[in-house]
C-alpha cells in the first residue's frame, strides 16, 4: 500500500515540530523519582496551572534549575485531578517557557495518595518537598515559599 | 507581690511552651464563633443549638474546586437541612491577596446562586485557624451532643473533585447518614488536593 505523500510530509512537519512534552505518570512513578538515590538535592514543587501562588513561586524553582548544578528541580502538576485534559498543562509550560522538569500526575481519589507523598501534607497547592538524594533528610514546606527560601532549606537537608 | 509575679511568669512561660494546635480533631468540642453573614447580620454556632449537627464548608468564590464543588455544596444543604444537618459556608481568605473573595463579591456570589445557607466570612481567619481548615472547600461535619459540637468527619466532600458523576466515596453524605441513623461510618477523615487558605501575611 503506498501512503500518500500529503501523509507523509504531515507527519515529517509533526516530528519537527512537536515541543519535548511533559510526561504523564503514575503514583508509582512519582514515588520512585521521589526515592531515587541520586547526589543531588531533589526539589519536588507540586503545584497546578489554577493556582496563584504557584506562579508566583515558580520563578525561583526555575532560576534554582538554571543556577545550582547540585540541584534537580520537577515540577510535578496537579491539574489532571480537575481537568484530565493535559493541554492546559502543555500551553502554559509553551507559553512561561519553563526548563525544569515537568511531570503531569494522573491519579483520581486523592484521598488514597497523598499520605504516600507526604503524611504532612494536606493536599492544598503549593506544597514542595526537599530531599537530599543522597541520605534521604527531607524537608515539607506547604506554602508560597519567597525568594531566599529554597537556599535556607536545601542547606537544611546538607 | 513577688509571689503573685513569680506565678505571672510561671503563666507566661506555660503558654508559651503550650505547642501550637494545627486545628480540631475528631471528637473535639468545638469553640462557638459569630461570623458576618452576607445579609449583614451575624451568625453563631450557637444559633444552631437545636439542629442534629452542623456542615461547616470553608469555601470562596474564587477557587477552582470550590466552583467545581459550588453545585454539590447547595445540594448537601438542600438534602440535609431538613433532616437537622443544615449547612453553613465560611470564607476564610484575606480578600487584601484574593479581591474575589471580597466581601462584596460573595454578597454577588450567594445571590447569583441563590444560597439557602449563611456565607461568613472570616474575616480575622481566627476561626479558620481553630478548625484547622488548610484548603477551599474543606468540610467538617459536626454533631450536636446536648448543645455541645464535636467534630464527627473533617475532609474532602466526596472523591472526585472533577465530576460529581464520577463519585464513588460520597465522604460527606456517609458521615451524616450513619450518623443520623446512629451508625459508626470507617472514614472519619480525608486528604483532598485544593487551593490553600490565603492567610493574612503575618
Amino acid at each position: 500500500m503506498r501512503v500518500p505523500l500529503s501523509v507523509i510530509l504531515l507527519l515529517i512537519s509533526l516530528t519537527l515540530f512537536a515541543q519535548p512534552k511533559a510526561e504523564i505518570i503514575k503514583l508509582k512513578q512519582l514515588q520512585e523519582h521521589i526515592q531515587a538515590k541520586t547526589d543531588k538535592v531533589k526539589v519536588i514543587n507540586f503545584w497546578a496551572t489554577w493556582c496563584a501562588p504557584c506562579i508566583k513561586e515558580m520563578p525561583l524553582f526555575e532560576k534554582l534549575n538554571a543556577e545550582r548544578q547540585n540541584v534537580e528541580v520537577t515540577l510535578v502538576s496537579m491539574d489532571l485531578d480537575l481537568d484530565p485534559n493535559p493541554e492546559k498543562v502543555y500551553k502554559f509550560l509553551d507559553r512561561r517557557k519553563i526548563k525544569s522538569q515537568v511531570l503531569i500526575l494522573d491519579e483520581r481519589d486523592p484521598n488514597s495518595w497523598i499520605d504516600q507523598v507526604d503524611k504532612n501534607w494536606s493536599g492544598a497547592l503549593p506544597a514542595t518537598i526537599i530531599i537530599n538524594g543522597k541520605t534521604g533528610k527531607r524537608k515539607f514546606i506547604e506554602r508560597e515559599l519567597h525568594e531566599g527560601e529554597l537556599e535556607k532549606l536545601i542547606a537544611e537537608v546538607l | 507581690m513577688l509571689k503573685s509575679i513569680l506565678f505571672m511568669l510561671a503563666c507566661l512561660v506555660f503558654v508559651a511552651a503550650t505547642p501550637v494546635k494545627s486545628g480540631y480533631d475528631i471528637g473535639d468540642v468545638v469553640a462557638d464563633f459569630k461570623l458576618k453573614n452576607v445579609t449583614g447580620k451575624s451568625v453563631s454556632l450557637a444559633d444552631y443549638k437545636n439542629s442534629k449537627g452542623l456542615i461547616v464548608v470553608f469555601d470562596c468564590n474564587t477557587c477552582p474546586y470550590s466552583k467545581a464543588y459550588n453545585e454539590r455544596i447547595i445540594a448537601l444543604n438542600k438534602k440535609y437541612a431538613p433532616q437537622g444537618y443544615p449547612l453553613v459556608a465560611i470564607q476564610p481568605n484575606d480578600p487584601a491577596q484574593s479581591p474575589g473573595d471580597s466581601f462584596e463579591e460573595m454578597i454577588k456570589q450567594a445571590e447569583k446562586k441563590k444560597y439557602e445557607f449563611p456565607y461568613l466570612l472570616d474575616e480575622t481567619q481566627v476561626v479558620s485557624r481553630a478548625f484547622g481548615a488548610t484548603n477551599t472547600p474543606h468540610t467538617f461535619v459536626l454533631k450536636n451532643e446536648g448543645g455541645t459540637f464535636k467534630v464527627a468527619y473533617i475532609g474532602a466532600i466526596d472523591d472526585s473533585s472533577r465530576d460529581a458523576a464520577g463519585a464513588k466515596k460520597k465522604y460527606v453524605e456517609e458521615a451524616i447518614e450513619a450518623l443520623l441513623s446512629g451508625k459508626d461510618f470507617p472514614t472519619l477523615r480525608t486528604k483532598a488536593v485544593g487551593c490553600s487558605i490565603k492567610w493574612k501575611n503575618a
